[in-house]
């Protein structure tokens, strides 16, 4: 299956993928979409990156989606590539696999016998693996909309349009003074996109405050499981790790307020 | 297989091997060998076209995918001998060195400013962060297009 091939075609070129048929579904422009349906924004499997940065709706709801499409490749290739394709590669350092797991998409998968539903946590299977089965297709992104949503997306490259040495994306829902519930996944720091639930749950009914930012950040860096690489060694990654989520933190809770105010 | 593709207005009809690279495709029609095939990885830009108006890089879409649409190269710039005011405007500000990016970065600044007829500095920088000059003249490549920026905003609008 071919969408924006901006991943599929360079590792074919580097003989990682040797199919036999490839299918293009760039004519498929009824799955381009990014809409507000049933309490929840649905984004269309081939929406290309460049339409998500741009999107009005993204940005009033979610505007970690933006944050993270300004760091994604450059405009050329964003002008190709699609949501659907970012995270059917399952690719750890991608970025928006991070976006979707904090804000707890759901993703639509559609084969013969219909479509399922699959969240976030359980589509991802390992490194460059997901639940879709063969014959399956992923259609639809789904992101609930609630109340009091703040997100951001922070990410340290060696250079512009790199993949991410580190990456954290961060969401959360506040309720008066409280954090009703936050949503924290990271890029680039394990075999698949990371979900710091640990974190997650120590925010949960808390106050936003610096010192919860930082010990929720302590809890995502001792949590993730970073290898070292040409991109740094492991007690640095570490250090990211915990930095962005306080940076990520910080920034959603900001936009969190703004939105409440 | 079979395929027509459209560059530059006109219909390409060849066949080819599912496999071919649309950088490829164009470089081998007699005449168009203007795109640049750089590092085959989709990070230089040189083989930036334009795809129904947005450009893309032709060392990472397959020539089959293109089929049914509309490709736009460098050669289709110029028009009865008059350059395209980006084109005029690396003339002028010393937008090349080498020349090997600067099909790519045309294009790029042809698609920016269509969307964009008056960008700043940063929205420039921004547009050709895909592509990469090892001549390192990014100031005088930015400095040309808001070159071509102003003259085209002087002159009539272009059809």
């Amino acid at each position: 299956m071919i969408a924006g091939g901006h991943s599929l075609l360079p590792m074919m070129k580097l003989r990682l993928a040797n199919p036999e048929l490839l299918v293009d579904i760039n004519d498929l422009e009824h799955l381009g979409y990014i809409r507000e349906q049933d309490g929840q924004v649905r984004i269309g499997a081939l929406t290309r990156h460049y339409e998500l940065l741009e999107s009005e709706l993204l940005g009033r709801h979610f505007p970690v989606f933006a944050d993270a499409e300004r760091v994604i490749a450059d405009p050329v290739v964003r002008n190709r590539g699609t949501i659907g394709g970012s995270l059917a590669q399952a690719d750890a350092a991608e970025d928006l696999s991070a976006v979707c797991s904090a804000l707890r998409a759901e993703v639509v998968i559609a084969g013969s016998g219909g479509e399922r539903v699959v969240s976030m946590e359980d589509f991802h299977v390992g490194p460059y693996t997901t639940a879709i089965q063969d014959a399956e297709l992923l259609i639809e992104i789904r992101i609930p909309v609630r109340a009091g949503a703040g997100s951001a997306h922070e990410k340290v490259e060696r250079r512009a349009g790199d993949w991410a040495i580190v990456a954290v994306s961060g969401a959360l829902w506040l309720n008066g003074g409280t954090i009703a519930d936050a949503g924290l996944a990271l890029s680039a720091v394990g075999p698949t996109t990371i979900h710091a639930t640990r974190a997650e749950d120590h925010l949960r009914g808390k106050a936003p405050s610096e010192e919860l930012f930082a010990e929720a950040g302590a809890i995502a860096a001792e949590d993730c499981r970073p290898t070292a690489d040409g991109r740094g060694p492991v007690d640095y990654k570490r250090h990211l790790a915990g930095e962005l989520t306080r940076r990520a933190l910080r920034r959603a809770t900001e936009r969190a307020r703004g939105q409440e105010g | 297989m079979q395929v027509t593709i459209s560059i530059n207005g006109e219909p390409i009809i060849r066949e080819i091997e599912p496999a071919l690279l649309l950088v490829h495709f164009i470089r081998d029609t007699p005449g168009l060998t203007g795109t640049h095939w750089g590092c085959d990885t989709s990070n230089c830009g040189a083989c930036v076209v334009q795809m129904d108006g947005l450009p893309v890089k032709s060392c990472t879409v397959l020539a089959a995918m293109a089929e049914g649409h509309e490709i736009r190269t460098v050669e289709s710039l110029e028009v009865d001998g008059v350059l395209d005011p980006v084109q005029q405007g690396f003339h002028e500000e010393h937008g090349l060195q080498c020349g090997f990016c600067t099909p790519g970065m045309l294009m790029t600044a042809r698609a920016l400013l269509d969307a964009n007829p008056n960008p700043s500095e940063e929205e420039i920088r921004t547009a050709i962060s895909g592509a990469i000059c090892r001549c390192t003249g990014y100031s005088n490549i930015v400095r040309a297009i808001r070159w071509a920026a102003e003259h085209e905003s002087a002159a009539a609008p272009r059809s």
